[in-house]
């Protein structure tokens, strides 16, 4: 007998999807079985990044589902089914399609849909709005016969827009009624800097204008008139003037609704039927309604709270935001308009850099009330937590928006926040929570963000998220030590910055200057690796050879018997049959036991250390050159076949990834290097899963950057779109030898990127923005570390003092003994102990 | 009583780095620290990975103590006694080397435990 009541939930969208993710996860899971209605024909996806679908991320990247979640949880789903009424006498929803189910709960997520105001004309063709993928499907079709595009409405999602609109390669527009920019989140000043950045980036803002009419235009498809007489042509209008509350199915069984719309909620989320709750954008609680997502993720717990039978409750949210718009960082807390009776206002201006920041306090100059920040949004954390805690300000609390002096510590200590204090809003941390991970044994910020998600989200708490960690593990005694062994007080970041500074070139300079004893092998690997970037001598000079792992030292990678293996370097895994053929005659000659790797090349294994120098003069006579196989350096560049041959390849994803292979070989770096690149979208090269992947679009290549296989696998992230070569090869030089610079010794690009602060959008910031201003340096880095390339094998040939190293005993010619094969499938391999044991006794035997 | 084993020239050395010799049937790495002046030998077999590859390792100091790390899974060796940093129950024969006229000699007799006192294993050069 099915003691399990049914749950319907009306709309899979952003909230309707956390829900259910909450509610499964929840106790009560087992009581409930679970119905959903998806009006689009696609289940839940990412509204908040919706412009990114034009700077290359597609619908299923956008997806906020799981693969098989619906499945896996048993839950009943009816896409691009709308329910279209409720009847609450027989409890009862019926869709569109006719599907009746009956309920015990009923939930409704119905979310929003935009305002369009009704200006004459707004039902021309290509006059569109933006929430759904297939609104930016309806973009892309119009952009691609458009010119011009305008935004009626400068607020947060109306610049969001424009900015979709500019991807789309139009001249884009903002016409708002208001003004100023965002006048929801920004006061005037605010308004007025924000205006002036985003003009900077070339999309024209038109403030105080009231559309009365579109009509046929003489240049353009459309043409706009304005209240005060003026017009503009475009061939695109996009409304952006607002959201309103999906509640119609609610009018229509009779719930509760606002004057002005929306469905009436109280603390539990419940409408005025106790059996039905509403959550998201479509819910009115107190009067309002919120158009972002964290308070709508809030109503979703609450509910989740209600229906296990747990404490619970919604008594609002804050509205601060922090974003970023066409790479202006904007930030709003609060009041920030100053309307709390006897409010006091701070501001500060600084035209030069375009940077505006307003702080709102109480009367007693003691409590933060709001914060408008344009430009430059570093402080938002710490105010924010200034505000949401009521912590008391600074005596100076314009010190908290002027600019820093060196060495002055910035903003608030994470000790003077409450347990309670949310650190990270997106998946709501509180700091509590982050202690106690890290009580638990989480030591690191990529550790801790694996462990709480916070941080994961927006990533703009992970400087506090940073801040808070080694604050509690201070105070937990853990020693939060940096250096990098115990012979430098010093991490790998700054013995870099030594060896540039002051010209360093050896390692035992470095150690005289620097550091004590006689080195080991964790800092004269690294210094190896620091001194070969930065220098790119050959790293077998006498001087260097100490720093060289056995792999360096022999070009080779050492086997579990201490033979080794040779890998020559096969471009783009392009490779002609003579060469193949060559490959093959080598190891037949010294019985090597030969494998294809990963990265499409041959790796050639049981060489004995003194056959080294034969098989590489072999291999180099053939053409072939080192393939670095042995290096903390650049392995492959994986390709697919590209346009060349393949049906569907967009762009020659060969002939690129041999040039970037031979552009970056060589390359020391933290660790390994591995690149891919794909011909068109279908990815056969795998380069998302690379510290450097590229794919070909359409209109260019799309750069990803810091993924990685491995034990633990990280999906690169889009790094930027549509590239040309140059751009391409300047962001990856650019990328790589900050990487090079920065990184901590033995850390992949995907680790180094998972504890930076201010993560991908930092990095984009150094590398797209040069906000450090050191573009042209890292890229002249790279061009020396090009130039100076040698084949470290050929050069090696060529030093008979170096091929001396080349022999297991320095006093005898004899080979090591303790080195044993058998065959196996034809092939050699190291013999097993048991038959090692086995051969000792016939050799004592004879 | 074993006798001084001559193995090679100074030059054949290679600074901070290592070599291996055949002494007598034995394989004996032999470590070469300029900054120290000292030449040390150990037994060129590493037992964890039952290779014969320490003359391999890159070497360093430990809190001071000269060392050798295995280059297959990275466990430190004293240089001068053979007895691993990370388990003080494995040990490698460490071997008196001495210097003279620029010839290296081994004694290939192995230090007994009793002998391990840092001054006998080791010929630390003017």
């Amino acid at each position: 007998m099915n003691m399990k009541q049914t749950l319907v939930v009306i709309g899979n969208g952003m909230v309707g999807q956390n829900f259910l993710a909450g509610l499964v996860a929840s106790n009560a899971n087992d009581r409930y079985r679970i119905v959903t209605f998806c009006e689009e024909p696609r289940a839940a996806y990412d509204r908040v990044h919706l412009s990114e679908y034009f700077s290359g991320k597609t619908a299923a990247d956008l997806s906020l589902v799981a693969d098989g979640f619906f499945a896996e949880h048993g839950i009943e789903i009816y896409l691009g089914d709308r329910a279209a009424s409720i009847d609450r006498e027989r409890k009862q929803v019926t869709s569109a399609n006719g599907v009746v189910v009956a309920y015990d709960k009923l939930v409704l997520a119905t979310g929003s849909y935009p305002f369009v105001p009704p200006v004459p004309g707004h039902e021309r063709p290509q006059c569109l709005v933006y929430r759904t993928i297939e609104d930016l499907e309806a973009m892309k079709t119009a952009a691609a016969k458009s010119k011009v595009g305008v935004v009626i409405g400068g607020g947060l999602l109306g610049l969001e827009a424009a900015k979709a609109l500019k991807d789309l390669g139009l001249y884009t527009h903002v016409v708002e009624f208001a003004p100023r920019l965002m006048a929801v989140q920004l006061d005037d000043g605010g308004g007025a800097m924000l205006k002036r950045k985003i003009e900077a980036l070339d999309v024209k803002v038109h403030l105080n204008k009231n559309t009365t009419l579109i009509d046929d235009g003489s240049e353009c498809l459309h043409k706009m008139n304005f209240a005060d007489g003026e017009t503009l042509e475009t061939d695109i209008v996009l409304f952006s003037a607002g959201i309103r509350p999906r509640d119609d199915i609610a009018r229509g069984c009779g719930l509760e609704v606002g004057p002005r719309g929306g469905i009436v909620i109280d603390n539990q989320c419940r409408t005025s039927d106790a059996d039905i709750y509403a959550i998201g954008e479509c819910a009115l609680w107190n009067g309002q309604i919120f158009g972002l997502v964290a308070p709508g993720y809030a109503m979703a717990r609450t509910v989740v709270a209600d229906l296990a039978e747990e404490a619970g409750s919604f008594t609002g949210a804050d509205m601060s935001t922090k974003l970023k718009l066409m790479g202006v960082d904007v930030a709003s807390i609060g009041d920030a308009h100053a309307r709390t009776q006897g409010a006091m206002v701070y501001t500060y201006q600084n035209g030069a850099s375009e940077i505006y920041k307003r702080l709102v306090v109480s009367q007693d100059q003691k409590r933060l009330l709001g914060a408008v920040l344009v430009g430059e949004a570093s402080a938002y954390s710490t105010l924010l937590q200034y505000c949401l805690n009521g912590i008391e300000l600074p005596e100076n609390p314009d010190s908290l928006i002027l600019p820093q002096l060196a060495g002055e510590p910035a903003g608030l200590g994470p000790d003077a926040l409450p347990a309670s204090a949310q650190i990270c809003s997106c998946y709501d941390v509180s700091k509590g929570q982050i202690c106690g991970a890290i009580e638990a044994g989480c030591t690191t910020l990529g550790g801790l963000k694996a462990e709480t998600k916070a941080g994961t989200g927006c990533g703009g708490c992970s400087a506090l998220l940073k801040s808070v960690l080694d604050c509690e593990l201070t105070k937990l005694g853990v020693e939060v030590s940096t250096d990098i062994c115990e012979h430098f007080p010093h991490t790998r970041q700054d013995l870099y910055n030594l060896v540039m500074v002051e010209e360093i070139k050896t390692f035992d300079e470095l150690l005289d200057k620097h550091g004590k004893g006689l080195g080991c092998e964790v800092c004269k690997q690294a210094v190896g690796s620091i001194l070969a970037s930065y220098w790119n001598d050959y790293i077998l000079k006498k001087e260097h050879i100490g720093l060289q792992d056995t792999n360096d030292i022999f070009l080779a990678n050492m086997q579990k018997d201490g033979t080794y293996s040779v890998v020559p370097r096969v471009a783009g895994g392009e490779i002609t049959p003579d060469m193949l053929i060559a490959i093959g005659q080598v190891g037949k000659k010294y019985q090597l036991y030969t494998k294809i790797t990963g990265g499409q090349r041959v790796d050639l294994f049981g060489a004995r250390v003194e056959q080294l120098p034969a098989i590489w003069q072999e291999l180099i006579d053939a053409g072939f050159e080192s393939g670095h196989a042995y290096g903390k350096s650049l392995r492959t560049v994986k390709s697919c076949v590209g346009s060349t041959w393949c049906r569907y390849g967009v762009d020659d994803s060969v002939g690129l990834a041999i040039e970037l292979e031979n552009r970056y070989k060589g390359l020391r770096a933290p660790h390994k290097i591995k690149f891919g690149v794909s011909g068109c979208t279908r990815e056969c090269a795998e380069a998302q899963g690379k510290d450097i992947g590229v794919i070909a679009t359409e209109n260019g290549w799309n750069l990803y950057v810091c993924g990685n296989g491995g034990m633990k696998p990280r999906h690169a992230d889009l790094f930027a779109t549509n590239l040309d070569k140059e751009t391409l090869i300047k962001y990856i030089d650019r990328v790589l030898i900050f990487y090079v610079r920065t990184a901590n010794r033995m850390q992949r690009t995907s680790v180094w990127m998972d504890n930076m602060e201010g993560g991908l959008e930092y990095l984009k910031s150094v590398v797209i923005e040069d906000r450090l201003g050191i573009g042209a340096q890292l890229e002249e880095q790279m061009l020396h570390v090009v130039d100076t390339y040698q084949c470290e094998w050929k050069t090696t040939l060529a030093d008979e003092q170096r091929l001396k190293r080349f022999r297991h005993f320095v006093n005898s010619d004899q080979a090591d003994d303790n080195v044993v094969f058998v065959e196996e499938r034809g092939q050699v391999r190291p013999a097993n102990a048991q038959e090692r044991k086995h051969f000792k006794l016939i050799e004592e035997a004879a | 009583m074993s006798t001084w084993i001559e193995v090679c020239h100074i030059d054949d050395l290679q600074a901070d780095s290592g070599v291996c010799a055949l002494v007598k049937g034995k394989q004996v790495a032999i470590f070469y620290l300029p900054r120290r002046d000292a030449v040390y030998a150990i037994g060129n077999f590493d037992p964890f990975s039952g290779a014969n590859v320490l003359s391999r390792g890159m070497i360093g100091d430990i809190g001071g103590e000269p060392m050798v790390a295995s280059p297959m899974y990275k466990q430190h060796f004293h240089l001068r006694t053979g007895v691993c940093f990370e388990d003080a129950n494995v040990s490698v024969p460490a071997y008196p080397v001495r210097l003279e006229n620029g010839r290296v000699a081994v004694l290939p007799a192995p230090l007994s435990s009793q002998q391990k006192s840092p001054s006998l294993a080791v010929c630390e050069m003017e």
